[in-house]
């Protein structure tokens, strides 16, 4: 099987907080991550290879410095790794981030499986996935918790959908956007954090990924951050007083007074 | 940094830009203002400058957009049942084709859908376009992105809603790459400016900020839109829409099948609940979560949690609240041994009465509770369910 697995590099925490005086993120000192999970990605695509052979590359755009998070992919034992950083790709949405890694993974070559977290922990919103399968004029399934059975041309998967559970199948290849139930990701060994420090990362710039220039980065954005403004606040509350029981006696007297009870 | 310049002729060096900045890549060098590598070219800093030193050179898409005009609302439905989230877009979508002086509509794809149909037509809605085919039945990508994508390209709607549910989030960014258009995800906050333009505001960075994005060269403005966040649409027997029945080809592109459906959890699902009591970390374990069952059930409610101590295993995700999770607007939620990060606050503050319980006084959930008892949940909570189970007696 030949499987891209496609990763972020995120702010370690998403538990930032806001200077009350500027209204401003605090962001020092964070550390970069593989977004968590993108590490399930990766976990899943390493199985499959085990399971069936072939070949895992990690694929990544972002600024130079996500080379990081592609020689921990191949640390993890992702067999290549493919950055496509170039600053006309700045200031993408999802649209023109699924549009460049399309171009990235047709330069890569053929494929059957395309694995993707279910979202980043920056982005938050999802949509790269099934965009970039759209993209790629292949079918995806999102939501995956279990890889049920891969078969000639087909696989097979459990996604959750709302409160419930569907096994669905779609024609290979596919793109999959996985939940964390998927697996536990493993760790790197060591050995192979050591040969992953000699592994080549191949950066493929904007000319590299061909494609249209006007759909990539900015200019093909059609989604334009305007402001960013700290969250309303809640008018303040009532303290609730005394011991356990008369705290208790208030709030049952409070939430009757609302009508609550 | 491409694509963003300082005029240096106009920086005075107040460095405004440098505070104001969200992603602090700005800095100061020889009283210039220098625009680091992480600029995500937001605009904030452009906005603030006092002498308009800072320019973002964006070449603007000019597309005819005033052809596309009115409000369009996907009406998501599983085994015929339309999804509750419809029924808020309905809400939200009437009162912006109102303010646009513009038609609202809503499109439902199924197996045999005519009485549903029927129905949406009752809630304030001008048409309502059906799809109805045993093809249809289940929710597949494939066949769903392609009947949605060509009736956009056909009536040309302004603003495109979809409801930010497992479904919509698979479905809504096919449809928004087919169509290159933008795609905002999990809004919150929707308005319309005089231009026609769609205000969307949405949480970022884990709920720390709210962003608002627009989309201004590209039509449909597309959105998907958080489950309890807007108001439900009323019924309105006095102006029921048309409804407008679409024939569907047998042959359809479609690369999915569904096997079976796997399980359907029997339990209140926290997003229905009108109360719920949720536990955090200051549980001390998972036992914990017993006592919070048994004040949920006294309550009549559900039992939600945070993300830690999903993380911990302690309780399955489907009782997560927060950004991560499950956003909830019950009338009452009661937090019990929860800080209050950022992430779950963006989940519940938008319920009618919030009770923290909690050791720390200095924790964040009290910054949006109600009502906040300082102490211990292990004794102030069997206080709380004797009263509950008295009043219960008496009524």
């Amino acid at each position: 099987m030949r499987i891209i697995v496609c990763i972020k590099q995120v702010p370690g925490t998403t538990e930032v907080q806001i200077d009350p005086e500027t209204g401003t993120l605090r962001r020092e000192g964070i550390e970069a991550i593989i977004n968590p999970l993108d590490m399930h990605a990766i976990e899943e695509g390493l199985r499959l290879k085990e399971k069936y052979g072939g070949k895992v590359s990690a694929l990544s755009m972002g600024p130079p410095q996500a080379e990081k998070a592609l020689r921990e992919a191949l640390a993890l034992g992702c067999d290549e790794a493919f950055l496509l950083s170039d600053e006309a790709f700045a200031g993408a949405d999802t649209l023109a981030t699924a549009y460049t890694l399309a171009c990235g993974i047709s330069r890569i070559g053929p494929y059957d499986l395309v694995l993707c977290g279910l979202k980043t922990t920056d982005g938050d919103t999802a949509q790269v996935g099934p965009g970039l399968a759209e993209e790629l004029d292949i079918p995806h399934m999102s939501y995956v918790r279990r890889i049920v059975d891969v078969d000639g041309g087909s696989i097979a998967v459990e996604r959750s959908i709302e409160d419930s559970y569907e096994e669905v199948e779609a024609t290979l290849p596919c793109l999959l956007t996985v939940t964390k139930e998927i697996n536990v990701p493993r760790l790197p060994s060591f050995r192979r954090k050591m040969e992953a420090r000699r592994m080549p990362v191949t950066v493929w710039s904007a000319q590299d990924c061909g494609g249209e220039r006007s759909r990539s980065g900015l200019e093909g954005s059609p989604t334009r951050v305007v402001k960013v403004s700290p969250p309303p606040p809640r008018p303040g509350g009532e303290i609730l007083m005394g011991d356990p029981k008369s705290q208790a006696e208030v709030l049952i007297q409070r939430l009757r007074e609302r009508r609550i009870l | 940094m491409a694509g963003i310049r300082v005029l240096l002729g106009k920086c005075t060096g107040c460095g405004l830009c440098v505070t104001s900045c969200p992603f602090q890549c700005i800095t100061l060098v020889n009283d210039k203002a220098v625009i680091g590598e992480d600029c995500r070219l937001c605009g904030v800093c452009v906005e603030g400058c006092p002498t308009r030193a800072i320019e973002v050179e964006r070449e603007e898409r000019r597309v005819d957009l005033s052809e596309y005009r009115g409000v369009l609302v996907f009406g998501e439905q599983r085994r015929g049942i339309v999804s509750p989230v419809v029924y808020e877009l309905i809400g939200k979508g009437r009162e912006l084709a109102d303010k646009l002086g513009e038609n609202l509509n809503c499109v439902i794809l199924g197996g045999d859908l005519k009485a549903q149909a029927a129905d949406l037509a009752t809630y304030g809605v001008d048409r309502v376009y059906l799809f109805n085919s045993p093809l249809l039945a289940d929710f597949r990508d494939d066949p769903y992105t392609q009947i949605l994508t060509s009736l956009v390209r056909e009536i040309k709607p302004r603003i495109f809603l979809i409801g930010a549910t497992s479904i919509g989030r698979s479905l809504a960014p096919r449809i928004a790459t087919k169509l290159r258009t933008g795609l905002t995800a999990d809004c919150t906050g929707l308005d319309v400016d005089s231009e026609g333009n769609l205000i969307q505001t949405r949480p970022a960075f884990g709920g720390n900020v709210m962003a608002t994005i627009l989309c201004p060269n590209h039509r449909p403005q597309m959105a998907t839109v958080r489950y309890k966040v807007m108001r439900k649409a009323e019924r309105n027997p006095q102006r029921v829409g048309q409804v407008i029945i679409r024939g569907v080809e047998d042959k359809i592109l479609d690369r999915t099948r569904i096997k079976r459906v796997l399980t359907e959890t029997e339990e209140v699902s926290i997003t229905e609940a009108q109360i719920i009591v949720s536990g955090g970390k200051g549980l001390g374990n998972p036992e914990g979560f017993k006592l919070l069952k048994e004040l949920a059930e006294a309550l009549g409610g559900a039992v939600g949690a945070s993300r830690l101590v999903v993380d911990e295993g302690w309780i399955p995700y489907r009782h997560q609240v927060g950004l991560s999770g499950k956003t909830v607007r019950p009338k009452l939620y009661i937090a019990c041994g929860i800080s209050g990060a950022v992430q779950h606050l963006a989940g519940m503050q938008t319920s009618d009465v919030i009770v923290a319980i909690n050791k720390d006084p200095s924790a964040p959930i009290f910054k949006v509770a109600d009502y906040g008892i300082v102490g211990d949940l292990y004794e102030v909570v069997p206080e709380i369910i004797k009263l509950v189970k008295k009043l219960g007696d008496r009524l």
